[in-house]
């Protein structure tokens, strides 16, 4: 890492000053079984090179076929993004030397993208403020090879930087890896680092949604270039962009903006210059460094693929992709939220909290919206946060939570003994009607059992019975209490005040 | 001149191509020839012609999404100059990537 | 009686081998001897395998002993061109850059040929990455020409067609990218087909220009290469450029031998200045002998022929400036300069710089000049347009006649070091047997007899459109039967016999 911090210039006062513009280029890893010219497993985490043969490895006469499976995902992402998908599409070389790149060209797309021209709405939810829908308008989805990847030795660090040599494992070399383009987003203002990772959001729950790609950022199946660029407001040219690389979390894209907009306003502001470049973010301090400048200007001398031939989709076949798409996220979510009856505000509050799927899944298992979202949302946030851990996470599953609420719905548990249950559940006691067994949990209605608990609780408190028979009723809860007390809170109260009324009445 | 000595020296760099002076010398002037001799295709009228870049027509040539067992750790590494941790071994790099 | 095994056609060979009459492994021992014989003359091996052909022998003969069916090829001796990656021989496309690799897999084409129970004998030299019209530009010396040893035996697949000229081998592979299979042919008096683009595999042969490599054979008899071309074509799931068909009939075309009411069409582009007059001597013999056998003969223009050469020679180098950088000293091959002081980069340029001979490094560098931003319209791009153009004058032609023909080089074989650092007139020698190869369809040359000058074969080239391979061969096979009925035998036999020098 070169050097020194940079000066940057608080957030706020930076957005007084300029407009930033984003833009992103994901990258995404697709699932499908074997690679995108070759027959090779694509398994996260195998033995280095184990998972290569000789078209992956680039071997001399060796030549690349097409996965159908990774054109049809392709499409499929095209189509839920409402690209246009070509009706004639090529592959092309993009020639440059690395060692990590097999064929030191990567097969990729180029002036003929499989998909063109869609857009991706998202909404962020700034504090505060109400939530904001923006439109990210999407400039292209093409196919291209991942590369392999290489350990650096030597040196202090780890990095690319100092090492003494490195090693290269091929095992991803030739996955496929799907490009998502969008074009400059404009107009977000304060709000770009959240549009930014709204948008990253949206995106990796829509590619699960469509089910290509296990889109997991940790392990580099999802992948992140963030362009940031700010213009003094008024003006009528776009500010000189930065590409950030290796933003690899949702947090990390939010961040990386901020970032880049705190440091480019404080060059700005000193009359300096951004550079075009490359840079790098480091998830430890949350800031990002200029890449090593090349010597000289990339000229990827891209031409068509000669090794492959045209990808012509039928329309027919596009037609029916389209028609098998799933219900993707936004829609999902209106109509969970018109089902729900919520309003904007409280269905942000499930989405932000990671709880909408939880959410579903407990009510398709039985129970009322109101209470899932209450016991989620509750109960169960304040576990999550206390043990710094995300809901989905937990050690209860949505049908155990619909589960406490059909006993409580029964009158079997309180919401005192649910809460209970639950943490029998989460300590891994079991399923509730477990923990509610060997925990004796249920609530007491019994006439037999409650009613010498009600005489003990008249006996001892004559001052109240006192009141009561005065004329305040009210007072009856510090018997009820007594009984609850007596009975470890399985007491069912309704019942005990109707015994408290009959003795006393 | 069609193309200078600079010109395909930077060519030379673009290519990872390590030319003595004398090589540069003797290939920028063979090469010269040889971009006006080719230069000759500006010669056609190709206004709304389309490229070939396959002679023989085909599309969605594809496969299977089918596994084929791989080669193997010690196949994929026999040839290789240098091998550590079952990787290839390769000396520092400089640009990133 | 071994020299004279190795004078037999293959399909002789074929069938004395499954009658019995002969072993496949008294064949291949044959023509090992006419290696050790020759081949320090002629020096059309990188390689030769004496282990490996003589197991494949022994299990052809252990085949036939057993009643097993045998395929089409078993026992006949094939030299194989060293651009097809081979398990059990090294592979190193006449490159230093590829010195000692061992493939750790088959291409297609040599795998299918093992199949026919053909048995490999080693791998042929040839110009580095096939970039050559004479092998003088392999890293491993020339290749030299049978008929006359002071002479190149064409390229690149020169060694190929050394190999079948002096009987060290009846069948050779080679690949065809500008004129590598039918300039060699030619000039050593042989048999050379390039079939249509993809109607043979590319998968494991090492790639030059992907959009032109073209698999094909090397005989001595038309017969020969139409079994050979049989036994190592057809689609294969490996090559996205192959074509999925069945191989067009070539050899009942190659029996047929007929011309009869075909009509023949003689292209005006390719002929007059800068040809040999011998050769066009031979030439128009050859389309007068057509017309005395029933074929109709009519000129053709494609004028567009004219610009096929220099358009070739923007899109070959783009293809090959890409598929070569590979050869960049990772993961296999030559690595120089790792002496812990240079970075990969240097290590890479290092490497090439040292692996790469000149012709290589000179074609590298104009396909990065001819893809780069600000040249990519001007010439590879309109390169393209050029082939669009030959394409349509072929298709316009192929409207008039069954069959297109012209010689096959404008000379014949050239002396060796004569144009070894005169590029542009090196590139002349494929001036006719582009246009095929910029359109992808099928050509042959067949040997059409002696030029007066300088006693040296010259070949007829025959041109059918995409997919009619077989009319090739038809023509070839007529023109075959006739020449030699007046020669008294085939062209060959006028070449001297290498095995009788001394020394």
């Amino acid at each position: 890492m070169s050097g020194t911090m940079a000066e940057l210039v608080g957030f706020d006062e930076a957005i007084s000053r300029y407009e930033p513009v984003i833009g992103l280029e994901t990258h995404v890893e697709l699932g499908t079984r074997s690679k995108m010219f070759c027959g090779c497993p694509t398994g996260f985490g195998a033995e280095p090179n184990t998972q290569v043969c000789p078209v992956c490895l680039g071997l001399p006469g060796s030549l690349p076929v097409t996965n159908a499976a990774a054109i049809e995902s392709t499409i499929r992402i095209g189509l839920a993004l409402d690209c246009t998908i070509a009706p004639w599409s090529r592959f092309a070389r993009k020639n440059y030397f690395y060692p990590d790149m097999p064929k030191d060209f990567q097969i990729s797309q180029y002036d003929e993208p499989l998909c063109t021209d869609g857009w991706l709405d998202v909404t962020v939810h700034p504090e505060g403020a109400p939530p904001r829908r923006i439109r990210v308008e999407i400039e292209r989805v093409h196919l291209e090879e991942d590369t392999g990847k290489s350990l650096h030795k030597g040196g202090a660090t780890g990095r690319i930087h100092g090492a003494d040599y490195s090693l290269v494992d091929y095992n991803r070399a030739g996955i496929p890896l799907v490009e998502i383009v969008t074009k400059p987003i404009t107009g977000t203002g304060s709000l770009a680092p959240l549009a930014a990772r709204a948008y990253v959001t949206e995106l990796r729950d829509l590619l699960r949604a469509l089910g290509v790609s296990d889109v997991r950022m940790e392990e580099g199946s999802l992948r992140c270039d963030v362009n940031t660029s700010l213009a003094p407001h008024g003006a009528t040219v776009w500010g000189t962009r930065t590409e950030t690389k290796n933003v690899n979390s949702l947090r990390s894209v939010e961040r990386a903006v901020r970032y880049e907009i705190e440091r480019q306003a404080a060059v700005l502001d000193t009359g300096g210059r951004i550079v075009q470049e490359t840079r790098h973010f480091h998830e430890d301090g949350g800031i990002t460094t200029p890449g090593r400048s090349k010597e000289e200007a990339q000229d990827y001398r891209y031409f068509p693929e000669p090794d492959l031939v045209p990808i012509a989709p039928a329309a027919e076949w596009v037609e029916s992709l389209r028609a098998s798409l799933p219900e993707l996220p936004s829609a999902r979510r209106a109509r969970l939220q018109a089902e729900w009856d919520l309003s904007d505000l409280d269905m942000a509050a499930v989405v932000n909290a990671g709880a909408l799927d939880l959410v579903a899944e407990t009510v398709a298992a039985g129970a009322p919206a109101a209470e899932a979202r209450k016991w989620w949302l509750g109960e169960l946030r304040q576990r999550a946060n206390a043990d710094g851990v995300e809901l989905v996470d937990l050690a209860v599953t949505p049908a155990q939570v619909a589960r406490v609420t059909e006993l409580v719905a029964a009158g079997t548990l309180n919401d005192k003994l649910a809460r209970q249950v639950l943490d029998g559940v989460l300590a891994g006691e079991g399923a509730p009607d477990d923990v509610v067994a060997t925990r004796n949990l249920a609530v007491v209605s019994d006439d037999g059992a409650l009613s010498a608990a009600v005489d003990e609780a008249i006996a001892a408190n004559p001052d109240v019975v006192g009141k009561i028979r005065g004329g305040k009723p009210a007072a009856a809860g510090v018997l009820v209490g007594a009984v609850m007390k007596a009975t470890r809170g399985q007491a069912d109260a309704a019942r005990v005040r109707e015994l408290i009324a009959q003795r006393l009445g | 001149m069609s193309i200078t000595r600079d010109e395909v020296s930077h060519l030379a760099r673009l290519a990872r191509l390590a030319l003595t002076d004398a090589e540069l010398e003797h290939l920028a002037a063979q090469l010269d020839q040889i971009i006006t001799a080719v230069a000759r295709v500006q010669e056609v009228t190709a206004e709304g012609i389309p490229p070939t870049s396959h002679a023989v027509p085909l599309t969605n040539v594809y496969r299977p999404d089918e596994v084929v067992p791989p080669i193997g750790a010690d196949a994929a590494l026999a040839c290789a100059p240098a091998v550590e941790e079952q990787r290839f071994r390769v000396p520092r790099i400089l640009t990133e990537d | 009686m071994t020299s004279e095994l190795t004078r037999l056609t293959a399909a002789e060979m074929a069938a004395a081998v499954a009658a019995g009459e002969v072993s496949a492994t008294e064949l291949t021992q044959a023509h090992l001897d006419q290696i050790a014989a020759v081949d320090g003359q002629v020096h059309a091996f990188l390689h030769v395998s004496p282990e490996v052909a003589l197991a494949a022998a022994g299990a052809v003969d252990a085949r036939r002993a057993a009643g097993e069916p045998l395929g089409p090829l078993a026992g006949v001796p094939v030299a194989v061109k060293d651009v097809f990656t081979t398990t059990d021989m090294p592979t190193t496309a006449g490159s230093r850059i590829l010195e000692g690799w061992r493939p750790p897999y088959e291409s297609t084409v040599s795998r299918r040929l093992r199949e026919a129970g053909a048995i490999p004998l080693g791998k042929t030299n040839m110009d580095e990455f096939a970039m050559g019209s004479s092998t003088e530009n392999s890293a491993f010396g020339t290749s030299h020409n049978p008929w006359d040893l002071t002479r190149v035996p064409g390229g690149s697949s020169g060694g190929s067609s050394a190999a079948v000229a002096a009987f060290e081998a009846p069948l050779g592979t080679g690949t065809d990218t500008g004129g590598s299979i039918r300039q060699p042919a030619a000039v050593c008096g042989l048999v050379g087909m390039k079939p249509t683009y993809g109607g043979s595999s590319r998968y494991g042969v090492i790639a030059f220009a992907s959009s032109l490599d073209t698999p094909g054979p090397l005989a001595r008899t038309v017969l020969d290469a139409a079994l050979l071309h049989e036994a190592m074509s057809g689609h294969d799931p490996c090559d996205s450029t192959s074509i999925d068909a069945p191989v067009p009939p070539v050899v009942a075309a190659a029996r047929q031998a007929d011309v009869e009411g075909m009509r023949i069409g003689v292209v005006t582009e390719l002929s007059g200045d800068g040809y040999q007059p011998g050769v066009l001597a031979r030439f128009a013999e050859s389309v007068e002998l057509l017309e005395s056998l029933g074929a109709k003969i009519t000129e053709v223009s494609c004028p567009h022929f004219a610009y096929a050469l220099p358009a070739y020679y923007l899109i070959a180098p783009s293809e090959c400036s890409s598929n070569l950088a590979r050869f960049d000293a990772m993961r296999y091959g030559l690595r120089a300069g790792d002496d812990g002081s240079h970075s990969a980069e240097e290590v890479m340029s290092i490497t090439r710089g040292q692996g790469f001979g000149a012709e290589v490094k000179r074609r590298i560098i104009l396909g990065a000049y001819a893809l780069s931003s600000g040249y990519y319209d001007a010439y590879y791009g309109k390169a393209q347009q050029v082939r669009t153009l030959v394409i349509r004058d072929f298709d316009a032609a192929f409207e008039q006649v069954d069959v297109l023909v012209s010689p096959t080089t404008p000379t014949t074989a050239f002396k060796i070091g004569e144009r070894v650092d005169d590029p542009i007139a090196m590139y002349v020698a494929d001036l006719c047997t582009i246009p095929s190869d910029l359109a992808g369809n099928a050509a042959l040359s067949v040997p059409c007899g002696l030029s007066a000058e300088d006693g040296l074969p010259v070949g007829l080239q025959v041109m059918a459109p995409v997919l009619g391979d077989d009319r090739a061969y038809r023509v070839g096979a007529a023109v075959e039967t006739a020449l030699q009925a007046r020669w008294g035998g085939p062209l060959l036999a006028q070449a001297p016999r290498l095995e009788e020098n001394k020394g």
